[in-house]
């Protein structure tokens, strides 16, 4: 068993456990977008950053990713994390507006504006749909291609897949399509509020391709 | 080593360390002969200035005139001083002809057999303008301590008994008859070895790490040959110059830890260095010096080649191990650490190019020797001097030198009339070093409080011709389109501080957008998964630390005082204007108009802003504003 401090208060956790698993058992809130339970952590987003250690040789690392270490000392909402956790959200909210849970993330941690230039992305590169079909539904079906502004997410070479069963998981766990915002401005409409959480593009009939983050879009009306 | 001529067939595998000990001591008694030897270095960058034809032409004219008992001739890697190859190299006299040419090379050749030297054609002094004879007088060689790039001139990399003849190997041998493993790692950590490859971790620890781990399950040694850092090539000239070298540094490394395998991970673009490193693993396989039970004593390791696929993020350790697995090379986070769990799992130690290099040199003489070079860290380290500098090459010197000593000193100083204002150091993830700070010493501490890193060794001189805002546009390119894409923190922060900077220098900038700038650097710094996302910002946070008024200038004034960025200058010809024409023949848009011997003009809605114009202009007719 291994002793850690999250927020000056101790709690002892069997060895294998992550900082952000050590974190919610007591309780302590922590932001997430690329993790689920039940798939393996990424690390990804960086939402679920923490900062570890004491100054000045603090910094700050992926909870989702860090197994605790005896004697670890950890602040779940420092300056630091808070900083970043707020920026990073301005950088998703700059690229996927029409995310709910990009906008509920916004919401909750008070970012009402982001200044950079506007971008309608329909896909974070968060991985939990890799992830999913890989672990969960044992398909292998997708994977990231691709370096830094070319990577996407998709089938080999985009050759229609043979191993994909359409089961839909990948469309389950994304947060970019999973629920959206059909307020024809999502830029301007970090409202936490919204009443609409039927994706727009399941109830059109045509739509027979379960892997929409392949495409640009043509379900979602909101340009 | 015509003796021991390098045919495989006649290798025969040495199977006791008292045969490789005979054997050394036999090639390394044989008498240096007073026969003179022509030496072309023909690294990747003297090939590239011509050195193989000069190679061509030597050869046959010592083959047609039966020389070959009077002039030898040794093909060698990079010697370091690339401003002024292909060059060649006189032994024993050690005389230094720069920049030598099909004419020249038959001069050098007639001059030998009458033992004389070619006056006009050796080279000049920047500051005297009188001609220098013999290399080592030379100011770029002499301010040098060449511990790794002196080895260079000596050796053929592709005759592994030359490198037995400068006692190559021998470290290795006397440690295995030593069997004391531990004893290795003492020296190591005693000579105070710090990773060369920038993060400067102390060597001697992480081989301590290792050697920790339990034995028997499987241990990997990997010597990291990414360099993927533009500019720096310091690696490439150790590979192919010396190849041996990093392999008896690996071997002395697993005969310490107890590693059983060994990786050389080698960037695909560095074709040369492929060839000679594959050539000299199977040189030491034959010779028995690689592969199971070493020189008969029960010891087995062996090294494999894995080249990369042309990705700048590989250098990274965990991506590289990504990379040698081949997966997608992507980083992950770390603890686990790669000593803990690196490869297929397996404990694994990676080190530089630069760093195993340098393994048999500490062995050979010894920690306390080595420890006594340089001040503040110990060793010396290589840094490819590159930019707007006079004497453009690799130069090695004993850490803790001052930055003015290798700018001025080696280097030469600036070229023309522009002074020097800054260098980077540390490439995409350092900063730049401004020139008031140039009576800094060179260490990883000191580099790093001035707010840049030393990096890999790369410096990029910078005069008042550079904008600061390009380079940093320049470097965050190179790092948004390097960066793998796994965290989204690194792929869009580069993404967004390139469209930032790309609109400060295009004039359409703001001064919130600064800010932002300066806020998003800060956060990608905390935040980034890997080491080239937190280290991404250095660039920018540098250059605005240092350089703020240049910002400024194009934030608030529209304007580029360094005459670069293309949005915000113009070129329009002056009256010094003779109407050569000569810009006219080379503007790629034909925007230039003009008769002959008449003021030549501009227009400037078809000018790209090229500067074409303004470099072959002979009477500094073209003027930026």
């Amino acid at each position: 068993m291994i002793t850690v401090t999250i927020n000056g208060l101790d709690v002892t956790v069997e060895e294998g456990t992550t900082i952000l698993e050590a974190a919610r058992f007591m309780g302590f809130p922590i932001p997430t977008l690329c993790h689920k339970e039940g798939l393996t952590p990424y690390g990804a987003c960086r939402l679920c950053v923490v900062e570890i250690g004491e100054e000045p040789k603090s910094k700050l690392v992926s909870s989702c990713t860090y197994p605790v270490e005896d004697g670890l000392k950890v602040r779940t909402a420092s300056v630091r994390v808070v900083n970043a956790r707020k920026m990073i959200i301005e950088l998703l909210l700059a690229s996927c507006p029409q995310s709910k849970i990009i906008q509920d993330l916004a919401s909750a941690h008070g970012v009402r504006q982001q200044r950079f230039k506007q971008e309608h992305e329909d896909c974070i590169l968060c991985g939990l749909c890799v992830r999913m079909c890989s672990e969960q539904m044992m398909a292998k079906a997708i994977g990231f291609r691709g370096r830094g502004e070319d990577r996407s997410i998709g089938t080999p070479f985009d050759i229609q897949s043979d191993v994909c069963r359409l089961c839909g998981g990948c469309m389950y766990v994304c947060p970019a399509c999973q629920l959206r915002c059909t307020y024809n401005e999502p830029d301007k409409a970090i409202c936490n509020a919204c009443a609409n959480l039927a994706p727009p593009c399941l109830s059109k009939e045509q739509f027979s391709d379960m892997m929409c983050y392949m495409d640009p879009c043509v379900a979602c009306e909101i340009k | 080593m015509q003796e021991f001529l390098c045919r495989d067939k006649t290798m025969k595998q040495l199977r006791s360390i008292e045969k490789f000990m005979a054997i050394q001591k036999q090639i390394m008694s044989m008498v240096e002969s007073e026969v003179p030897t022509i030496i072309i270095p023909a690294g990747t960058c003297g090939k590239a200035s011509g050195a193989t034809e000069l190679i061509r032409i030597a050869q046959r004219e010592i083959l047609s005139r039966n020389l070959q008992e009077k002039i030898h001739l040794r093909i060698t890697g990079c010697h370091g001083f690339c401003e002024m190859e292909p060059s060649v190299l006189i032994e024993p006299a050690g005389t230094f002809y720069p920049k030598v040419d099909a004419k020249a090379i038959l001069r050098i050749i007639d001059a030998l057999l009458n033992d004389e030297i070619v006056e006009d054609i050796l080279y000049v002094d920047l500051e005297t303008g009188q001609r220098i004879e013999k290399q080592n007088d030379i100011s770029f060689f002499r301010h040098q301590t060449r511990l790794l790039l002196a080895q260079n001139e000596k050796i053929d990399p592709l005759d592994v008994y030359d490198y037995l003849k400068i006692g190559g190997y021998s470290a290795f041998v006397q440690m295995l008859s030593h069997g004391n493993p531990n004893q290795v790692i003492q020296e190591v950590k005693k000579s105070g070895l710090r990773g060369r490859g920038g993060a400067g971790f102390p060597t001697g620890m992480k081989w301590e790490f290792l050697a920790r781990q339990a034995n028997g399950k499987g241990k990997y040694l990997v010597c990291n040959a990414d360099e993927g850092d533009p500019g720096a090539y310091m690696d490439r000239s150790l590979l192919e110059g010396n190849p041996h070298s990093i392999i008896e540094g690996m071997m002395i490394g697993a005969y310490a830890t107890g590693a059983d395998q060994g990786v050389l991970y080698v960037r695909a673009e560095y074709p040369l260095a492929i060839k000679h490193l594959t050539n000299a693993l199977n040189q030491s396989r034959k010779l028995g010096l690689l592969g199971d039970s070493i020189l008969g004593t029960g010891f087995d390791f062996d090294i494999r080649l894995v080249k990369g696929a042309g990705a700048f993020v590989c250098g990274e350790e965990t991506a590289l191990i990504r990379s040698i697995e081949g997966k997608m090379g992507e980083p992950r986070q770390r603890p686990p650490f790669p000593v803990q769990k690196g490869i297929e799992g397996k404990p694994t130690l990676i080190n530089n190019v630069e760093t195993w290099a340098n393994i048999p040199i500490i062995l050979r003489t010894s920690a306390r020797e080595y420890a006594s070079i340089g001040s503040g860290n110990n060793g010396t380290k290589i840094f490819s001097l590159v930019g707007k500098i006079r004497n453009t090459g690799l130069v090695e010197v004993p850490m803790g030198t001052p930055i003015k000593e290798i700018i001025y000193g080696i280097g030469g100083g600036q070229t023309g009339k522009t002074a020097i204002k800054a260098v980077q150091t540390g490439g995409p993830s350092g900063g730049c070093i401004p020139a008031e700070l140039f009576d800094l010493s060179i260490g990883y501490e000191s580099l790093a409080e001035a707010g840049s890193i030393m990096g890999s060794g790369g410096m990029i001189v910078m005069d008042e011709n550079t904008c600061m805002i390009d380079v940093a546009k320049y470097f965050m390119n190179f790092l948004k389109n390097e960066s793998c894409g796994k965290c989204f923190a690194c792929r869009k922060g580069t993404q967004r501080m390139y469209e930032l900077l790309d609109d400060i220098s295009a004039g359409r900038g703001t001064i919130e957008h600064l800010s932002l700038l300066e806020e998003l650097a800060y956060v990608l710094k905390d935040v980034a998964m890997c080491g080239l996302g937190q280290t991404a910002p250095n660039p920018i946070l540098s250059t605005l630390k240092y350089f703020r008024e240049e910002y400024i200038e194009h934030i608030e004034n529209k304007r580029c005082p360094a005459g670069v960025c293309k949005e915000l200058i113009s070129f329009s010809i002056n009256e010094n204007c003779t109407g050569c024409g000569a810009c006219k023949n080379v503007c790629p848009k034909s925007a230039i108009n003009g008769d002959k011997k008449q003021r030549h003009v501009i227009s400037q809605d078809m000018c790209s802003r090229c500067g074409a114009c303004r470099s072959i202009c002979k009477f500094d007719a073209v003027d930026v504003n």
